[in-house]
């Protein structure tokens, strides 16, 4: 355990300076952004939280899921739920008494309670990925048509959120939440607003270091190896679905954090925002950041959001085709992502600090370092054997 | 009863549609492995063909009500879009694969280049595509409703489809190619067939199929740059439900698919139907993790 050398520590830490850089940057940003970019700013990083949710799932899983609009969505409508009840001031929401509904729903009730729409925005993605995700991969669902199941059920969902306009305000949405208060401070103000930016880059940050610690333990290697190699996995005696279907809930609550901290920034949330296009390009980000690294993720978020926001601005007319192109581009010539390559150059440089070989993975992108990897493949053995051992032991001593 | 009937004429109907927009996906799909989200855009520019045509030809081929513009629209969106799936095949599929997700993220990149383009050159708008004369009116079936002659005429076409795709599959030198490389790729390549033309002709075919779809489709309703993205989820559930690479196992789906949710629609609403029969799949994967049908291969 003692062989690491200084360069290991160095490495370290310099593997986290791009990140603490980044949350630097992003805790000074309100000196510098006017309120509108900041609020601009807080949105792309409620979807960076997405994306690090989609890496942990396909980045690392090797699972698309095309379903992250919808726990995006499920999230942000059930706090917007609460938010309109909290503007409507004791009244029934606008919508409804347009759409000729004259007591609240019973199941609207109880969002009334802000504790209760938070935990609820989280539990009812968490439950849906998880019966599915139970089911899908129970069945052994794979590859594409995991990713057509959970397109499906998107689409699905979002068509019925707009044919229910009486619950859901159909396809406009949830909107008007100006008059909403949070702890008697109104929704619009200022200090509001710059609450929920720290908020989201609290969140962002909490979420990647839980993602973190999540591929760096066994956990985490498990995934990679499913991602892999499946079928290794279950002759080795472990069961894949259980994995699986904890990783996909683990993505939808990201993805419902993130549209709970959506809605109070942009102040609709509506069935356009939880759709198949949306879903896709929820994956895109990851593409174009760099799967298989958290860090690429962010950025990826940030970066395509950006130039979307620059794109449909400067050429509101053609951008989709500099988008539609984004995406054969990255997928075709710039397979790992910005991150990925980035990361790759890092490497190189890490190579010729210590002259350790490096430990490619099969789709050649270095999602390991053999460092890393050492302590349990060589010197410890696993808590398994070591509880195999003990019996082996008592049962020798038991004998004699 | 009379509406149980008529439900299930309408059933076959939509079943017919599915299986017009699907069977292209499925072939490809079978063969490669490939999930082109693109073909809804296909569908699309098979429409937007018969819409050209209309605008076109319509006056100089004996005037709209003839029709012989539509029976022409039918072929040509056929070669437009083979051709351009072609185009595709070799510029862009062929360089991805063995990564079916990659390509099913730089097909949907395509799918949104070409609506944009549709969007640049016929307007955002929809369009309407007028029926020929012979396609108004229905036969009266003596039980209080017509059976619509645009419906019946929809499950002709997809009868000539599945029959010559049959016949295309079973009885040339072609369709015996396409079957060996889907059952064992590398084998078929050893005894000499060229596994890259196989692809490429077949993904062609496949959108080729979507052409025709769409043409059939501007009987149904007004076509815009995004009609496509109405069926193409749709279809994505029956490649599913069908297995992969057997044309009965996509037959099977589609009409399964159609009747069900048309049974579905007439107690609850028309999304919950597709609900329910999204959950009915699923549940069936249970039971069949392969779908309806699957390729023996040993």
């Amino acid at each position: 355990m003692n062989k690491r050398g200084i360069n290991y520590y160095v490495l370290l830490i310099l593997g986290w300076v791009p990140f603490l850089l980044l949350l630097g940057l992003l805790l000074m940003a309100p000196q510098f952004l006017s309120d509108f970019r900041l609020s601009q700013l807080g949105k792309f990083l409620t979807y960076a939280i997405i994306a690090i949710g989609l890496d942990l799932i396909w980045g690392y899983g090797g699972m698309m899921s095309l379903g992250q609009g919808l726990f995006f969505g499920l999230g942000a409508y059930g706090f917007a739920m609460y938010l309109k009840l909290q503007s409507s001031g004791g009244k029934l929401p606008d919508f409804m008494f347009w759409s000729g509904l004259e007591t609240l729903p019973w199941f609207w009730a109880p969002f009334q309670n802000p504790i209760f729409a938070v935990l609820a925005s989280l539990a009812i993605p968490a439950l849906i990925a998880a019966v599915l995700g139970y089911l899908v991969f129970r069945s052994r669902v794979q590859g594409v048509y995991f990713s057509i199941i959970t397109q499906a059920l998107t689409l699905l969902v979002s068509i019925w959120f707009i044919g229910q306009q009486a619950y859901t305000g159909g396809t406009n949405g949830i909107t008007n939440l100006g008059s909403a208060q949070l702890f008697g401070i109104s929704l619009l103000a200022p200090e509001a607003q710059l609450g929920f930016y720290f908020a989201s880059v609290i969140c962002l940050a909490l979420v990647y270091l839980l993602a973190t610690g999540m591929i760096n333990s066994r956990f985490g290697r498990m995934l990679v190896a499913l991602r892999d190699n499946e079928a290794r996995v279950r002759f080795l005696g472990y069961n894949p679905v259980v994995l699986k279907t904890l990783i996909f809930v683990t993505s939808a609550v990201f993805a419902a954090l993130a549209g709970i901290l959506f809605v109070p920034q942009v102040g609709i949330i509506s069935p356009s925002s939880m759709g198949v296009v949306p879903s896709i390009e929820m994956v895109i980000w990851v593409a174009i950041g760099g799967r298989g690294t958290l860090l690429g993720a962010i950025v990826g978020a940030l970066v395509v959001s950006y130039a979307r926001s620059f794109l449909s601005e400067t050429y509101p007319d053609i951008w989709q085709y500099f988008f539609g192109l984004l995406f054969i581009i990255s997928v075709l010539f710039f397979k790992s992502g910005i991150v990925g390559t980035l990361q790759t150059g890092f490497n190189r440089l890490r190579v010729m600090l210590s002259g350790e070989p490096l430990e490619m993975s099969e789709h050649g992108l270095s999602y390991y370092r053999t460092a890393d990897l050492e302590p349990i493949a060589k010197s410890t053995p696993s808590t398994h054997d070591a509880h195999l051992l003990d019996k082996a032991r008592s049962a020798a001593e038991g004998g004699s | 009863m009379n509406t149980l009937i008529l439900q299930a004429f309408n059933g076959l109907s939509l079943g017919s549609i599915l299986l017009l927009v699907s069977v292209g996906l499925a072939l490809a799909f079978g063969l490669m492995g490939v999930i082109n989200m693109a073909h809804g855009e296909f569908i699309m520019i098979g429409a937007y063909v018969a819409y050209l045509f209309q605008q076109t030809f319509a006056t100089m081929l004996g005037g709209v009500e003839l029709g012989i513009w539509f029976v022409l629209a039918i072929p040509a969106a056929f070669i437009i879009a083979a051709l351009l799936g072609a185009l595709m095949e070799v510029s862009l599929i062929r360089h991805l694969y063995g990564r079916p997700l990659d390509t099913l993220l730089a097909t949907w990149g395509v799918g949104l280049f070409l609506q944009q383009a549709a969007r640049s050159i016929f307007g955002a708008s929809n369009v309407n595509v007028s029926s020929p004369a012979w396609l108004s009116g229905g036969v009266d079936t003596g039980l209080g409703f017509l059976l619509p002659y645009k419906r019946l005429f929809l499950i002709a076409l997809v009868t000539i489809v599945v029959i010559a795709i049959y016949l295309y599959l079973y009885r040339t030198i072609n369709g015996r190619r396409l079957r060996a490389v889907m059952q064992n790729r590398q084998m078929a390549s050893c005894l000499g067939v060229r596994s890259r033309w196989v692809d490429a002709s077949t993904f062609a075919l496949g959108t080729g199929l979507a052409g025709v779809a769409g043409v059939a489709l501007t009987q149904i309703g007004s076509i815009g740059p995004a009609v496509g993205t109405f069926y193409i989820v749709d279809a994505f559930m029956v490649v599913v439900l069908g297995g992969v690479g057997r044309l009965p196992g996509t037959i099977l789906a589609a009409l399964l698919i159609g009747i069900t949710n048309t049974f579905l629609e007439m107690g609850t609403s028309a999304t919950v139907g597709k609900v329910l029969v999204l959950l009915m799949i699923i549940a069936f994967l249970q039971w069949k993790p392969s779908g309806l049908a699957t390729l023996q291969t040993r």
